[in-house]
Order: structure tokens, then C-alpha cells, then sequence
């Protein structure tokens, strides 16, 4: 397991995340998203947001099959996640971030 | 074929490219709709969807795309090259987009809701890339095993298939056999105008494809099994009963090599294109009528093709060479050409569609089968007359003559003497005539459909110069065949050698009376001649004697006057 790599305050994360347009989805877990940064990933992650109608290849090149994905691609190794990130519990043991204090 | 005229609203069709289907579908995939096409494992889904597509792409005009979740474009690729489809050419050539899915449960994490709209957008960028007519999916139902949600799934695949619709697009969707549905996943609630069902099974040791069209909304179809089979031209379906007897049937008749054999047919042997049993018992000479008719063909310059169950070409030739037929000649020079097979190489479908390919690509113009019985080895009675039935049909639709030889003693009866006798226009029997210590051939035309065929039973003997037929001799126990009919024959020729001696005699006797008769003939007119000779003679005599007589007779005036007057 990366726990470590993934526990260290020094570490730094890139999460991309994958969404169709503004539709309710996207814009749902874009919310998450920065919250979730806002709550464990404070001033170490970077969030690219790429919107495949506009970049349809990038679809293809990155295996993007679901609505919204999100990617994190840094630290190693690369996890995928599927979803609006609204299950809390599932977000975390998905992009293998142990809680943090209350 | 012909077909019933279609109304101009009817649902339009794209060929499906895989040879023989689209008669079956009656022209094809429905257009503009999804069409599902289910299987077990290797059952050639994929094949079936990528002939679809390359073909479409090569001479439909209709560029298409494959979504593939199973196998990449690497593989698919190197896959297709065996059968002579270069894929990376037609991608290259913007004729084709293959996209490969890439899905993996464990990098899957469900975090809440989602939508296939990743899916729906590389799809679209694909058709967009070509130009895309076609789509085919294969196959979509790794997506159940990535994604837990199935409710969400199913709301999507359902949107996905709409979607397709409203596009125009004609697709092809794969999937999985499941147990007892068509799917393991329940696909065919969404994809419900056409749905194909492929199956690879295996009948005692004999593994044979069918395919059936199971549903075909807003069309007629075959909606029997159809063998299929996937050799190195792709996929082939053959419909067992394409045709609707309606080849022609011509007056032109081809010579069984057996002038004797001919004669007994009405004078000119076979009709061409039509279809000619051999039968008989073990060793009764039916590979050599099939070998000699093969050699006949040649000599006429025409192209024959040779399918042996039972010997190799080499054997074939050397045994045939004893009983002078040469038959390396032939294939020396192209014409004739020797396919020796097992049959329990492959199923028979595997065997009909080889001998499809053999005639499509060699193109003669007689086929001969020898012996059918053998195929029975590889598949039961029904098959077997199923297959010649198709065979048949097929050899005719191209005009092309065709002979098969079978086993009398257990093949016929087998097979359903009856079922084979009606498949076939001319039916010639070898029968073993035993009599008299000896076990003779004979032969006979059990039918010959269109033909004054003879009645009679006719020894045949395998001389070093092939068959020859001999003469019927009647004795007390019917038809005499050899050494009673060779004894026959020698009391025949000694009597016409007496009759003939007893001729040359009473020939010379009225000769000779004839010449003494001449001799007369030439002395009377001799005799004749002399008398006529004589009859002048005394003419010329007495027509000198009077003129004297009249001299005298002026003179002896003259005298007298001299003397009175003067």
C-alpha cells in the first residue's frame, strides 16, 4: 500500500477530473472535489479539470468511460474513480486518503 | 435469386458483408438500427462484427467504427491478417476507427452517480474521425462485470442504443450467451429490431457453427440453422436451401467416357449439369466410371474436380493407369485436379464449404464426389442428405455436372435409398452378377430422368484399356457374364465361322457356273458372227453375178442392133 505516500503532508497530489460539459454530474463533483481538497489536501493539490466534450480525445487516450472520473495522478500509482464523489466514505478508500484529525 | 418485389417504404438493408447471410436476412442488417449478435465463447462474434465492418468500409462505402472492450487494436489487427483484411491500412486510409476500451474493476471506484458520457463522446469522436455508417460494439457486456451500478448500466445502454439510432447508425452489438436467454446480461431488451444468434457445438466429435436469425422485425427471414463456417476467406454461411429449383436445364448432353455406357443413356451420355449416383458394392468398379467420365471431360478440354474420400491422388492415379487411364496428364496440364481428403478431417459443413471454395476458385465444369458414403462417418443420415442436397443445389445453380459414387450395401440404405435416389438425375448401378462359380460386373441405369435409357443389364470388364461393356448374352439363368458368356461367345463365333465358310462355298459354285456359262455365251456368239460372216458373202456374190448378168445383157443389144441396121 502507498499509505505512506499518501499520508505524507510533503506529498504533493494532481487530480484530474473528467466531466461532459456543465451538466449536473460534473458540476456536483467539481463541488466535491474542492471540498474534499479544502478538507484534507490543503495547499498540496492541484485539480485539472478537463472536459471531454471539448476534448473527445483525451477521452480516448486517458480509457475515460464514466462521467465524472476522477483521476489522481499524482502521487503514484495512478487510481480512477467513477462518480460525483458524494459517498464520502467511498472517495477516500478510492483515492487512498486516510482521514485526517476531527 | 428472385425476389418478391419490395414496397419502397420497406426497411432498408445493409449488407452484412459475410458471403451468404444476406440471403438469409433477405438483404441484409436492418439499416440505421442496432442488430445484436450473441454467441458463446469463440463462436466468432467478433469476426462476425469486424466482416461487417471491413466490408462495409471496402464495398459499401461505409466507413464504420469498432468500439472493442475486449481485445485491442494490436491484437484485432494481427487477428484479421489471417483472413486477408488489413485493418491498420483501412484505419490509416480513414475508412475505419477502432477504439479499445480499457476496463478494469479494481481501478473502478463508484463514488456516486455517473453516466456513460466518456463513452458516448469517444463514440461519437469516432464516427466523426470516418464519416461513420457503421458501429459495432464487442462487446458491451464487460461493462456489467466492470460496474456494480447495473441499474444506472441499463439506463445507459438503453439511452446508447437510442442514441445510435437517431444517428442512422447501423450497428452491431455482441454479446455473450447466457444460460437459457439469448444473453447473459439480458441485452435483447434493448436491442430488439434483429437479433443473430450464433453457436459452435460439437456433435459427436464434430464441431460444427450454425447461425440462426432469431428475430427480424419489419422483415422476412430464413428462420432456420444455417451452417456457417470460419475458414481463411472469413465467415461463410451456407443456406440449405437457397435455392428454388430453378436452374436451367439444358439439352446439351456430356459423354460418360464409355461409348457403350453413352448408348445406353439414349446415345449421349450425360446431360450437363445434372447430378449422377454411381452405386455399387465394394470393388464393383465405380471410382474407375467416375475416373474414366473424369478423363473424358479432359479430353474435351473442360475442368474437372476430383474430390477422393478414399485414396491419395497418387494412388488414385497409379490404379487408374492400370486400367489405362492416365489420368497425371491432366493434372499435369491443369485441367483436372485430385482433392483427397479424410472425412473425418472436419464436419461436413467444413467439407460443403471447402468444396465451395474448391469449385469457386478452380471453376470446372464436372465435379465428382467419390465416395459419398464415406462422409456418413462424420455426420448421421439427415446431415449427410442435407449437405448433398446443398451441394447439389449449389453444383447446379452453376450448371456444372456432378458424379458421385456410393456404397450399394450399407451406404444407400442408410443414407435413405429413396431420399439420395430423389437428389440425383441419373442413377447408374454396378451390381456383382454371380453365376455360374463367377462373380461378373454388371451394369445398368437404374434412372436417367429426360432420357430413353436402356433396360438392359450390361457386363462390364476392366481391360487395360478401361471399361468396355459386352455384348448380353441370354442363357437359362439370365444375363451370361464371364466364362459362360466367353463360352457363349465362342459357339457364336464358330457358327458364324460356318456360316461364313458355307457362304464362300455356294459363292464359288455360282461363279463357276456363271463363268461356264459366259464360255457358252462368247462360242454361240462366234458361231453368230460367222453366219452373219456367210450371209454377206452370198449377198455380195449374187449382187455381182447380176451385174454381169445385166452387161451381158446390153452388150448382146448392142451386137444385135450393129447387125440389123447397118
Amino acid at each position: 500500500m502507498d499509505a505512506d505516500a499518501a499520508t505524507d503532508d510533503s506529498c504533493h497530489w494532481n487530480l484530474r477530473l473528467y466531466v461532459a460539459g456543465k451538466s449536473p454530474k460534473s458540476m456536483i463533483a467539481l463541488a466535491n472535489l474542492r471540498a474534499l481538497c479544502d478538507t484534507y489536501l490543503v495547499g498540496r493539490c492541484t485539480i485539472d479539470v478537463i472536459d471531454v466534450l471539448e476534448h473527445p480525445e483525451v477521452a480516448r487516450a486517458d480509457q475515460i468511460i464514466a462521467i465524472p472520473t476522477l483521476v489522481r495522478r499524482l502521487p503514484e500509482p495512478i487510481r480512477k474513480i467513477i462518480g460525483d464523489l458524494s459517498r464520502h466514505q467511498r472517495v477516500l478508500v478510492g483515492l487512498d486518503l486516510e482521514p485526517v484529525g476531527p | 435469386m428472385p425476389q418478391a418485389p419490395i414496397p419502397t417504404e420497406a426497411l432498408l438493408k445493409a449488407p452484412s458483408g459475410v458471403a451468404g447471410l444476406d440471403e438469409i436476412m433477405d438483404g441484409g442488417l436492418p439499416a440505421g438500427r442496432p442488430t445484436l449478435v450473441c454467441g458463446g465463447a469463440g463462436c466468432g462474434k467478433t469476426l462476425f462484427g469486424l466482416t461487417f465492418l471491413v466490408e462495409g468500409a471496402l464495398r459499401h462505402d461505409e466507413p464504420g467504427v469498432l468500439m472493442c472492450f475486449e481485445e485491442t487494436e494490436a491484437e484485432l489487427a494481427s487477428n484479421m491478417a489471417s483472413l486477408g483484411y488489413d485493418l491498420p491500412a483501412l484505419v490509416a486510409a480513414g475508412r475505419l476507427a477502432i477504439d479499445y476500451v480499457r476496463i478494469e474493476r479494481s481501478e473502478i471506484e463508484e463514488t456516486g452517480a455517473y453516466d456513460l458520457d466518456g463513452l458516448f463522446v469517444r463514440l461519437d469522436y469516432a464516427i466523426k474521425t470516418v464519416g461513420a455508417r457503421r458501429v459495432v460494439l464487442d462487446t458491451l457486456e464487460v461493462l456489467f462485470s466492470g460496474m456494480s451500478d447495473t441499474g444506472a448500466l441499463r439506463a445507459e445502454l438503453r439511452r446508447l442504443f437510442r442514441w445510435l439510432k437517431d444517428r442512422g447508425m447501423t450497428a452491431v452489438v455482441t454479446a455473450e450467451r447466457g444460460e437459457g436467454s439469448l444473453t447473459r446480461h439480458g441485452m435483447e431488451e434493448y436491442v430488439s429490431d434483429c437479433v443473430i444468434l450464433l453457436d459452435h457445438r460439437v456433435v459427436e466429435q464434430m464441431a460444427t457453427r450454425r447461425v440462426r436469425v432469431v428475430k427480424y422485425r419489419g422483415s422476412a427471414h430464413g428462420t432456420s440453422e444455417y451452417p456457417f463456417l470460419i475458414g481463411s476467406r472469413g465467415i461463410t454461411v451456407l443456406p440449405v436451401t437457397s435455392l428454388q429449383l430453378c436452374h436451367d436445364a439444358g439439352e446439351e448432353r456430356v459423354t460418360t467416357g464409355v461409348p457403350d455406357l453413352d448408348d445406353m443413356l439414349g446415345g449421349d451420355g450425360y446431360y450437363r449439369g445434372s447430378s449422377v449416383l454411381v452405386s455399387g458394392t465394394s470393388g464393383t468398379g465405380k471410382t474407375t466410371i467416375a475416373a474414366q467420365f473424369a478423363d473424358a471431360v479432359c479430353r474435351l478440354g473442360e475442368r474437372v474436380l476430383f474430390f477422393a474420400f478414399e485414396e491419395s491422388p497418387r494412388q488414385l492415379m497409379r490404379n487408374m493407369g492400370k486400367v489405362g487411364i492416365d489420368l497425371s496428364r491432366w493434372i499435369d496440364d491443369g485441367s483436372l485436379h485430385i482433392t483427397a481428403l479424410r472425412p473425418t478431417l472436419c464436419g461436413l459443413e467444413m467439407h460443403l464449404a471447402r468444396m465451395h471454395e474448391d469449385v469457386e476458385s478452380f471453376k470446372p465444369s464436372v465435379v465428382v464426389l467419390d465416395p459419398i458414403y464415406n462422409l456418413k462417418s462424420v455426420g448421421s443420415g439427415s446431415e449427410v442428405h442435407a449437405m448433398l442436397l446443398r451441394l447439389i443445389d449449389f453444383l447446379k445453380s452453376r450448371g456444372i455436372t456432378a458424379l458421385f459414387t456410393a456404397i450399394d450395401s450399407h451406404g444407400l440404405h442408410e443414407l435413405g435409398q429413396e431420399g439420395v435416389s430423389s437428389l440425383m438425375d441419373t442413377w447408374i448401378q454396378v451390381r456383382a452378377l454371380e453365376y455360374s462359380g463367377e462373380r461378373n460386373r454388371g451394369i445398368f441405369v437404374l434412372k436417367s430422368r429426360g432420357m430413353n435409357h436402356s433396360n438392359q443389364i450390361r457386363e462390364f470388364i476392366l481391360s487395360d484399356r478401361g471399361i468396355q461393356l459386352r455384348n448380353v448374352y441370354l442363357g437359362l439363368g439370365g444375363v451370361v457374364t464371364g466364362a459362360a458368356r466367353i463360352a457363349q461367345e465362342a459357339q457364336e463365333t464358330a457358327a458364324e465361322a460356318e456360316r461364313l465358310q458355307l457362304l464362300a462355298v455356294k459363292r464359288r459354285e455360282v461363279e463357276r457356273r456363271q463363268r461356264q456359262l459366259q464360255a457358252q455365251i462368247t462360242s454361240l456368239q462366234a458361231e453368230l458372227d460367222a453366219q452373219d460372216d456367210e450371209l454377206d458373202l452370198f449377198a455380195a456374190r449374187q449382187r455381182s453375178a447380176a451385174e454381169v448378168l445385166t452387161r451381158t445383157h446390153a452388150e448382146v443389144a448392142i451386137t444385135r442392133n450393129r447387125g440389123r441396121g447397118v
